[in-house]
């Protein structure tokens, strides 16, 4: 058991210790005196002490807490390793490679031997690509599907039945049309991407508000007027909204399929690292798809908040 | 001699599932250049949709809106309308919504800061120049009724349509917004349609109430002259004889000769 918490100490050298109780009484006793130091006129002072302590209260919940979290997962990871499976990597061999992986992201030893970085940028290009395409099909097709009540009673029962299947279903498919992997990948990532960029940019035209459109009628907007003023602004929170869902889908997606199609790509790497039983870098590489995607996340955050008006 | 805006014979008809409801028949109404009327009648008696008929976004099946002798058969901004849940655009700022109406209706006529300083001018008239950079989303129910206002305003309409306009509203803020549209409208002289189910509201802000019958085939029952001199004081009023009167005799027409169908039927 001392071997235990010797280890989570070594893995985690920056964040608190174990003992995080006295961690928390510690930086309790710490940070008054530092309010103290800084507070200036006494008026302020007590309203601006009891600021810092709320701050100080939401610091502890944005970084202890899921530190601690951290620590419990840390441990249940060194009990596999130890007590279960030996198959299973330590987190201070894990760490280990994570460096060394990390160090040289963008090396490239021919095709078959090339850098995590090259990796991930690789599957984000595919990514982008489908993506990049279903959002110019999906949307145009969308505001057409929510104007039109005859596109979409014609349409409506084909996507119903295409929208549930696993996108990686039509891989074959796009192997078949294609007869190249790279392609065929984008074409899953596309189709993985296109429904829900479709319906929800449907919906969104759908639930406008009658009013709207007719403060449009009253002042004779033009076809093109209506649509830059009124359609697009209105819609904009759904279709960002289908946006973000289609693209964290196709984060999970193309990992499942750059498996299938081989190649260079996150995918295929955790796929190969897996024949030769590198278990440490397949844990990397589960870290590193996880914060891409909350990196992509962020970036349609920032999106939203630039064109969804409910987030100004 | 016809009146400024006529409505002869209107009556319309929706298609349902059990066959057309019909909503409107034979409603026939002359109002004068400048008068102030108000359209009174319980819930789903059809006022809503005369107000949708004059403002061209409802057809009618038969009958003929005339407004200057010419047939109104199309939206337009000669007859803006205040709508009852405002319609503010949320992505627009205060500002921006009522230039909208200002480009569209003034873009060929009038250069980029004569329609700046009349989108300034009609916000200044609803007392909202203090909130222009705003979004509907930032100011109060009572705050985006007046923008409303400015933005119908802002039109130089013929007809200024409100569809139950403070219907919204708490009392308090209510009075106010109906003490800013008497002295906008004592000092520009619209013609004004105005939808409501207040009583109160209807005798203080008319020239003439004009009282709907229930639907189906809902129309006129009545219409009747409120003569009281201009300009109204709501307080002065309230132990006034004849505003009394013609209250009573709209509470009348309303709970004696028109009841609600819930109580037709109990």
């Amino acid at each position: 058991m001392t071997n235990l918490v010797k280890l989570a100490v070594e893995a985690e050298p920056v964040s608190a210790p174990p003992g995080d109780v006295q961690a928390k009484s510690d930086s309790a006793s710490a940070a008054p005196a530092a309010a103290k130091a800084v507070s200036a006129p006494p008026a302020a002072g007590d309203t601006r002490r009891a600021g810092s302590r709320e701050r100080r209260s939401a610091m502890v919940q944005a970084v202890i807490l899921p530190a601690i979290t951290f620590l419990i997962v840390l441990g249940i990871w060194v009990v596999v390793h130890s007590e279960v499976s030996r198959a299973i990597p330590s987190p201070v061999d894990t760490w280990h490679r994570a460096v060394e992986m990390l160090s040289h992201p963008f090396y490239a030893n021919g095709p078959n031997d090339m850098g995590v970085g090259w990796q991930v940028l690789y599957s984000l290009g595919r990514v982008s690509a489908g993506f990049g395409l279903a959002v110019l099909v999906g949307i145009p097709v969308g505001f057409i599907m929510g104007m039109s009540p005859v596109f979409q009673r014609a349409w409506q029962p084909l996507i119903q039945i295409l929208r549930p299947v696993s996108p990686l279903a039509w891989l074959p498919i796009g192997l078949l049309l294609f007869r190249a992997v790279n392609p065929s990948a984008i074409f899953v990532i596309f189709i993985t991407c296109i429904w829900p960029t479709l319906l929800n940019t449907a919906a969104g035209v759908k639930a406008i508000p009658k009013d709207y459109l007719n403060v449009a009628r009253v002042l004779k907007l033009g076809k093109l007027e209506i649509a830059r003023t009124i359609l697009l602004p209105a819609t904009m929170p759904h279709v960002i909204t289908g946006m973000r869902l289609s693209l964290s889908i196709a984060w999970m997606v193309i990992v499942a399929a750059e498996m299938l199609t081989g190649g260079i790509g996150i995918g295929f790497y955790v796929w190969d690292e897996w024949n030769n039983l590198n278990v440490k870098s397949i844990i990397v590489a589960i870290i590193i798809i996880g914060l891409v995607g909350i990196a992509l996340e962020l970036v349609m955050n920032q999106v939203q908040n630039r064109f969804d008006y409910t987030r100004r | 001699m016809r009146a400024y805006l006529n409505l002869e014979g209107v009556g319309i008809e929706f298609p349902t599932s059990n066959g057309p409801f019909r909503a409107l028949s034979s409603v026939d109404l002359n109002i004068e250049r400048g008068e102030f009327v108000s359209i009174i009648g319980h819930s789903g008696c059809g006022k809503s949709t005369v107000l949708n008929i004059v403002a061209g976004l409802l057809d009618a099946t038969e009958g003929v809106v005339l407004l200057e002798d010419r047939e109104v058969n199309s939206p337009g901004p000669d007859r803006a309308v205040v709508f009852q849940n405002h319609s503010l655009l949320p992505w627009l700022t205060v500002y921006e919504n009522v230039r909208l109406a200002v480009d569209k209706v003034f873009g060929a006529t009038k250069s980029k800061s004569e329609r700046n300083e009349w989108t300034q001018h009609n916000l200044r008239l609803v007392q909202m120049d203090h909130a222009l950079d705003k979004r509907p989303g930032e100011i109060s129910g009572g705050m985006k009724q007046r923008v409303g206002i400015a933005r119908a305003l802002a039109m130089e309409p013929k007809v200024l349509l409100m569809d139950e306009p403070f219907g919204a509203l708490d009392a308090l803020t209510r009075a106010h917004l109906q003490d800013a549209l008497m002295g906008i409208h004592a000092a520009l002289g619209n013609t004004v349609i105005m939808i409501t189910h207040d009583v109160d509201e209807a005798v203080l802000l008319s020239d003439r109430i004009v009282m709907m019958t229930n639907g189906p085939s809902a129309t006129i029952g009545e219409i009747l002259e409120v003569g009281l001199d201009r300009p109204r004081d709501r307080l002065r009023l309230a132990d006034d004889h004849e505003y009394n009167r013609l209250r009573s005799s709209v509470l009348r027409f309303l709970y004696e000769r028109q009841r609600t169908p819930g109580e037709r039927v109990a």
